[in-house]
């Protein structure tokens, strides 16, 4: 169980976070929604230490996550980027057993190549695709690269930064059932976060939303659409008008 | 004139001051944690040998045609000097010297500047830019480990042999103008070559290779590291880099020639 009690984060005079309290359940998938820049990708970065927050708690397990084997705790994850983050020099199974070459998990070359082609034939990619480059593949191919490498490991909690940004419809509906599948069967935590409602309504067990550096509203994802929060109600039926300002 | 008018150049000198002052801290630091992260394991010896491929022997042809044109360049300025003087007869000993204590690791290093800092921090840069850093450190890579040792390395021991192989064709260059347009009998000016050159000539050359070899790969790492976001910030990252790893060349051999041959 991940939680977050009180975090805050401001980048010179723009406050970020503004005192975020959110646990995610064990074994569930959260959602985190919110509009463009309302800190999501933050919060999520602070989570993993790629962002040290100015204050708040975030534990796992009960565990600081400041404490003990910083190896170890990221062991635990597994991250699939916006952009998918492939490192452009090495071949797409190098890419997937990124993490079985080399540290603590280290695996024989071929042992590990053979676990990375077959982490790309779950996500839907045949074994020829294992020997190019990502520069090589669409945009789509490379999310489903992402998506092997961030599972090759079999860690415990998967985070998803905007897992359908910039996808056709028919590949985004892939992925989102892709991402389902996985964390059933692997049983693993999942922490997403998106602004795409179809992935919402495809991955969520639990949905937060956060607008204004809080988490505005949270609970599962039967009760998101009967909820009363205006602000809530505005960002999942895309209006223009209510609570939230946008820029007209 | 008002206050303000005169007092703002003075802001602007102490705001310039400042920022020189806190970049000078940052790339210490980052020097600092480099250094340390090179005694301390993991070492990733395949991102070593790729960065030794591309910083050194794909540099290899820049280097050696700037040392050859500089070599023959040489030659004919010292024949032109040394005619007023009537001691054209010094041009294989000067030419070789001035190639291996001075122009070949400065201008071999300048030649790495111009093509491998630039790289780098592209490199680099773009890997921020596209979160791949942020994905090393959650695959639990340290960056500087995975991305910067290997590199620095790299430069410092493959700068050096550039220099070493830069001094060799920059003193043929040399010898061919000598022996097709300046009428030297080709054993003697090759004599002459090796009987002034001592050995700290050439190792001091040498030792000024592997300065400048780090200068070029810390300079390039840091902006990388440090570029701001989309292909403007990639762009100014590498700008700066060529810019500093230059000027750091030029300041550090001042200083180490200063250091070597100080009387």
């Amino acid at each position: 169980m991940i939680t977050l009690e009180a975090l805050t984060k401001s980048f010179g005079s723009k406050h970020v976070l503004r005192g975020v309290d959110l646990v995610v359940p064990t074994g569930q998938s959260t959602v985190i929604i919110g509009g463009s820049g309302t800190g999501k990708s933050v919060l999520l970065k602070c989570i993993l230490g790629l962002i040290e927050p100015d204050s708040g708690t975030i534990t796992l397990d009960g565990v600081d996550v400041h404490e003990g084997d910083r190896d170890a705790f990221l062991a635990r994850f597994g991250m699939l980027f916006q952009g998918g983050a492939l490192f452009d020099s090495l071949s797409v199974w190098e890419n997937v057993a990124f993490r079985l070459l080399r540290g603590s998990l280290k695996r024989p070359k071929p042992e590990a190549r053979e676990i990375a082609i077959e982490k790309l034939r779950r996500v839907g990619l045949s074994p020829d695709v294992a020997d190019l480059f990502p520069a090589e593949l669409s945009g789509g191919m490379q999310k489903r690269v992402g998506l092997a490498r961030a599972i090759a490991a079999e860690p415990e909690i998967i985070f998803f930064d905007e897992p359908t940004t910039g996808l056709d419809p028919i590949m985004a509906g892939v992925i989102n059932e892709l991402i389902r599948e996985i964390v059933t069967e692997m049983g693993a935590t999942a922490m997403t976060i998106t602004h795409d409602m179809t992935s919402v309504r495809a991955i969520a067990d639990r949905v937060a939303m956060l607008h204004a550096g809080k988490i505005r509203w949270e609970g599962p994802i039967a009760e998101m659409d009967a909820t009363p929060d205006a602000y809530v109600q505005q960002f999942i039926h895309g209006r223009a008008e209510g609570p939230i300002e946008t820029l007209r | 004139m008002s206050v303000a008018t005169l007092t703002s150049p003075l802001a602007a000198l102490g705001r310039a001051t400042l920022a020189l002052m806190a970049a000078t801290g940052r790339l210490t630091f980052f020097v600092g944690q480099t250094l340390s992260h090179l005694i301390r394991p993991p070492f990733y010896a395949r991102e070593f040998w790729l960065a030794c491929l591309n910083i050194g022997w794909l540099s290899l042809p820049v280097v050696g045609m700037t040392a050859l044109f500089t070599g023959a360049a040489l030659a004919l300025q010292i024949y032109a000097g040394g005619a007023r003087f009537s001691a054209e007869q010094v041009v294989p000993s000067i030419t070789a010297i001035g190639m291996v204590r001075e122009l070949g690791p400065v201008l071999g290093g300048l030649m790495v500047a111009a093509r491998v800092a630039s790289s780098i921090a592209a490199e680099i840069g773009t890997m921020k830019v596209t979160e791949q850093i942020d994905a090393l450190t959650t695959l639990s890579t340290n960056p500087m480990k995975y991305l910067t040792v290997p590199r620095v390395v790299a430069a410092t021991l493959c700068v050096p042999l550039l220099v070493g192989v830069g001094d060799i064709i920059g003193i043929m260059g040399g010898w061919m103008v000598g022996t097709t347009r300046l009428g030297f009998n080709s054993a003697t000016y090759l004599k002459n070559t090796w009987d002034f050159l001592e050995f700290w000539d050439v190792g001091s050359g040498l030792v000024k290779g592997a300065a400048f070899g780090f200068i070029v790969a810390t300079m390039g790492c840091y902006h990388g590291m440090n570029s701001g976001r989309g292909a403007q910030g990639v762009g100014r990252a590498t700008k700066s880099a060529v810019v500093a790893a230059s000027v750091a060349i030029l300041a550090a051999n001042y200083l180490l020639t200063e250091a070597f041959f100080s009387a």
